[in-house]
């Protein structure tokens, strides 16, 4: 079984290896690229700890493999600060106490950047909607809900 | 988690992907959104020698009307169904199924054909395709064919496609102003299967008669199936009392086992109860309220 080249985006940066086709795409940025912002929670596609936004769209990487990302654009939660300065939507995350523990954090931030992205103005209800994918044992998800909220503000006026 | 190893391939194209599923049939699997069968893979209850990846095959997704029937390629991800305006505007049962599926992220990549192909007696679609009257177009290097949806399904994980085979689009007929649809699911969380789901399809004539009625059941057996109606209510009123008749058929013909999710005895109930709102709620939108 042969390793297969990749080559991709990865928070605006080419990045090239050759991976095992069996490699899952979270294994990929966290021990190939060594990013290890992006979480493993479950391993099994339900908790959300490993979100990444792959072509434009949240999903969950340790349920695609590395080959599959061959081509893709690809961002994770290292690429949203820009020179040294974190993204609203992480601003906002530490001024609403949006985390505990914060190991579901990066994943969810991820989602939020998704989905903000395309919703500018949600309802809480399509806050808790979007975020039903990203699950968090501390902090009983209110202050997450506050801080999205509290992102869609930042966000409006940040440029 | 790893899984086994495997060999991999990323067809451009339906003909390079059947050519690959002849020459392999057997020891390969077919990667859609991946979002059941890595998993499986990962438990390595699922140990594919090939992968032959359809991602890539762009031709595979689309949404489209043509003359009297809705084609929806088969790698369409259910994000794209539930923004897709045509099927709100127009198959509104699609969309109740499509949003209860998973989570925003897994629908993200998971597909319609994937949903369709796993067999999980939890899958929502299927249920919904069969009482649609849905077809499916199946292709392999033989040739096509076309299954419906109500004959797909053989038992717990076992549809009607052999290994050199794939589904390539599913067919849906046209929803008339005298017909209406709907879908019912109880769970116990977002991103949870079925508890109990229930399908309906309603068609009535100028004076409120039933022409056409169809119940499919979720979650509420070895596989998800078309509830076997067999008194006759065709030109009975739409009504309440005929409903409940109905709900009782269907309480009669769920056959679940108790599990994390609810009882088996709490399953059928929900059946019943499930069938009568569907039913109402397939006759509130051909009636437009
Ligand atoms: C947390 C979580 C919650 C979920 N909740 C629900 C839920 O509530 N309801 C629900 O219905 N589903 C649910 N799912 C399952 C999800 O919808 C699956 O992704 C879907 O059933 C399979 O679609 P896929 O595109 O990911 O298929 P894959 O995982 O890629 O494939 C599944 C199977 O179908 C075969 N296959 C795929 N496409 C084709 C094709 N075109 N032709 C022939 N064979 C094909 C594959 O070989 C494989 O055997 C859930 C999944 C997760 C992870
Ligand atoms: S680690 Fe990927 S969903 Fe939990
Ligand atoms: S902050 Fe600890 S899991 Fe969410």
């Amino acid at each position: 079984m042969e390793k297969i080249h990749i080559s991709l985006k990865v928070n605006g940066e080419r990045k090239e290896a050759d991976v095992e086709p069996r490699m899952l795409l979270v294994h990929f940025i966290r021990d190939v690229l060594k990013l290890t912002g992006t979480h493993i929670g479950c391993d099994t596609n339900n908790c959300g700890a490993c979100t990444v936004v792959l072509n434009g769209k949240a999903i969950k990487s340790c349920s695609v493999f590395a080959v599959q990302a061959d081509g893709s654009e690809l961002i994770t939660i290292e690429g949203l600060s820009k020179e040294g300065k974190m993204h609203p939507i992480q601003e906002a995350f530490v001024e609403k106490f949006g985390l505990q523990c914060g190991y579901c954090t990066p994943g969810i931030i991820m989602t939020a950047y998704w989905f903000l992205n395309k919703n500018k103005d949600p309802t809480e209800e399509e806050i808790k909607q979007a975020i039903s994918g990203n699950l968090c044992r501390c902090t009983g998800y209110t202050k997450i809900i506050e801080a999205i909220k509290y992102a869609t503000q930042k966000l409006k006026t940040s440029f | 988690m790893f899984p086994s190893k495997f060999n991999y391939y990323a067809p451009q194209t339906i003909e390079d992907a059947l050519n690959l599923l002849e020459k392999y049939a057997d020891e390969a699997k077919i990667l859609a959104g991946g979002q059941s069968l890595t998993i499986l893979m990962k438990f390595r209850l699922v140990r594919p020698g090939y992968i032959i990846d359809i991602n890539r095959i762009k031709s595979l997704e689309y949404i489209r009307k043509e003359g009297n029937e809705l084609k929806i390629g088969a790698l369409t991800r259910i994000s794209d169904i539930l923004e897709s305006e045509l099927i709100n505007k127009e198959y509104p049962i699609i969309i109740d199924a499509a949003k209860t599926i998973a989570d925003p992220l897994v629908r993200n990549l998971a597909t319609i054909g994937g949903n369709i192909c796993h067999g999980d007696p939890g899958n929502d679609l299927p249920a919904v395709m069969m009482v649609l009257n849905a077809r499916y177009k199946i292709q392999s290097l033989n040739g096509v064919r076309y299954v419906q949806a109500s004959e797909f399904n053989i038992d717990s994980f076992t549809v009607d496609l052999k290994p050199n085979e794939m589904l390539t689009e599913i067919i849906i007929p046209n929803l008339d102003n005298f017909s209406g649809a709907s879908y019912i699911k109880v769970k116990r969380k977002d991103g949870d299967f079925a508890a109990a789901a229930v399908a309906s399809y309603l068609s009535i004539d100028q004076n409120d008669k039933i022409k056409d009625v169809r119940i499919g059941l979720t979650s509420l057996g070895s596989k998800p199936f078309l509830v076997k109606i067999d008194v006759n209510f065709i030109g009975s009123k739409a009504s309440d009392d005929v409903f409940k008749q109905i709900s009782t058929i269907s309480y009669e013909s769920a056959n679940p086992v108790s599990d994390i999710r609810a009882s088996a005895e709490f399953k059928k109930k929900l059946a019943k109860f499930l069938t009568f709102l569907s039913l109402k709620l397939s006759l509130s939108r051909i009636k437009g309220f």
